[in-house]
């Protein structure tokens, strides 16, 4: 059944059938309303949780940490300084296997301050170990947090994980949203089954020194991991098929693609305005397509080269910047394509909540078919 | 010692970790110059100067840093820096 929501609801409504045992969240804009939520639920008795009310976020995801070594199932959401608040914990949570779940409403980095939506706060934690997945709508937003439990858990992988979702445009958006009651939940989303935990019985430190002689392996055994959940992931996604009717199982998602010459490559909500700007731009006889990337991390390199294969020009749009070195989406779907042939164009566009229009997109094109990128676009050059 | 996940430990297990590697000069000591007063020992940061059944003292190199400490403390001049090749 559909109910029409805020994404935000939507986020605390599947996070209470995921059943965390602690939740651990500081209140920031704008991840507020699901934090609010989750508290509400938590008073009520709705959620048989742990709600830990900290004074940072660095202590927020500190006390998930805690609480996932000691065998519960956690869960945290933040977004922008306070992601960059935990950037220590969240290098630290990775390297001691911890699967937990947090939720990026994804708001761009101060200064100057901003509450709008980019996707810099995400990005810039692209090297700590955290599986990334980012939603495109608030659909996928719930559906991903199922999967990235399922995926983050999964002895094999045991690594934690964001989901991403753009702040406002789809966290304080209300669209129709079709929620799992808790059974259809509980049978795709087994109790949680820590693979070792802190236990007075039997002491144990998790993340402890290593010697120039150990550290190498242990960094590697990470990024192993992080290429396994790619399987993992498109495995999790398969059976979420299976049961719901809406299928996960690509890291990369190809819109109109299959006889484009122009590609656009996006992340989260901005996907579906590329979605409607494709459709008239095909009625105009313009054959585009979109490639949407859903796991950022880890990077889906091969099925990108796959997926783009058949088109001569890309154009990547960052609502980031690595500053110095272009857009970091950009940079690495270069790096996909390395030798293809293929002309890769990257756009820096909608840092801090600017607004993306169908003809901003159709514009985008224009420019990359012109041999016209690796750019910001849209600068109001009048006020530089 | 084989990895485990998450770089987990028992209590105790720093004592695997052979921190003298990082050395670059290793200290000798002299017994025949040596008058037993143990102030090597009780100077060293890393407690890893130990008396032998003679009474004199040796260090683990397992853990010496090679800090140098000893030598500068030792009032017989009995103990020496020598650069260790690896």
């Amino acid at each position: 059944m559909l109910e029409f929501m805020e994404g935000s609801h939507a986020v605390a409504e599947i996070v209470k059938r995921c059943r965390p045992q602690v939740i651990a969240a500081y209140p920031i804009t704008p991840q507020t309303h699901i934090v609010e939520d989750l508290a509400q639920m938590v008073a009520n008795c709705e959620i048989d949780a742990e709600y830990i009310t900290v004074e940072s976020e660095f202590s927020a995801l500190s006390a998930c940490l805690g609480a996932s070594a000691a065998g519960s199932r956690v869960y945290s959401a933040t977004t922008s300084q306070g992601l960059a608040l935990m950037f220590e914990v969240c290098f630290n949570a990775a390297g001691m296997r911890q699967p937990i779940v947090m939720t990026i409403a994804n708001r761009s980095l101060g200064a100057p301050l901003s509450i709008w939506n980019d996707q810099q706060d995400s990005i810039s934690l692209r090297d700590s170990g955290w599986l990334q997945f980012y939603a495109e709508d608030n659909q996928e937003t719930a559906d991903l947090h199922m999967i990235a439990y399922k995926v983050c858990e999964d002895h094999d992988i045991l690594l934690p994980a964001f989901v991403c979702f753009d702040g406002f445009i789809l966290t304080h958006t209300f669209e129709p949203v079709a929620l799992p009651t808790q059974e259809e939940v509980d049978a795709y989303l087994p109790a949680f089954n820590p693979y070792q935990r802190l236990d007075a019985e039997n002491p144990l430190s998790f993340g402890m020194y290593a010697t120039p002689e150990y550290y190498m392996e242990f960094r590697y055994e990470v990024d192993q991991a992080m290429q396994r959940a790619k399987q993992a992931f498109v495995k999790a996604g398969r059976e979420f098929g299976e049961q719901f009717g809406r299928d996960y199982s690509a890291l990369v998602e190809g819109y109109r693609l299959e006889d484009a010459d122009t590609a656009l490559v996006a992340m989260g909500s901005i996907c579906g305005t590329v979605k409607d700007a494709i459709d008239e731009m095909r009625e105009n006889g313009r054959k585009v397509g979109l490639l949407k990337i859903r796991a950022y991390r880890p990077f889906p390199a091969r099925e990108i080269a796959d997926a783009l294969k058949g088109v001569s020009t890309v154009a990547v749009l960052d609502k980031n910047i690595s500053l110095g070195n272009g857009g970091a989406v950009g940079t690495e779907v270069k790096s996909a394509l390395y030798g293809s042939g293929i002309s890769v164009y990257d756009y820096i566009i909608a840092l801090g909540g600017r607004d993306v229009r169908k003809k901003d997109i159709a514009a985008v094109v224009d420019l990359a078919e012109k041999g016209k990128g690796d750019m910001f676009y849209g600068l109001r050059t009048e006020v530089l | 010692m084989a990895l485990r996940v998450g770089c987990v430990a028992a209590p105790g297990r720093a004592l695997e970790n052979k921190t003298g590697g990082w050395r670059v000069f290793k200290p000798v000591f002299d017994p025949e110059n040596c008058t037993k007063c143990g102030m090597c020992a009780m100077v060293c940061p890393e407690g890893c100067v130990r008396e032998t059944e003679e009474g004199t003292f040796e260090p683990d190199l397992d853990y010496c840093k090679g800090c140098g400490i000893c030598v500068e403390i030792c009032p017989k001049k009995g103990i020496r820096m020598e650069k260790e090749e690896k």
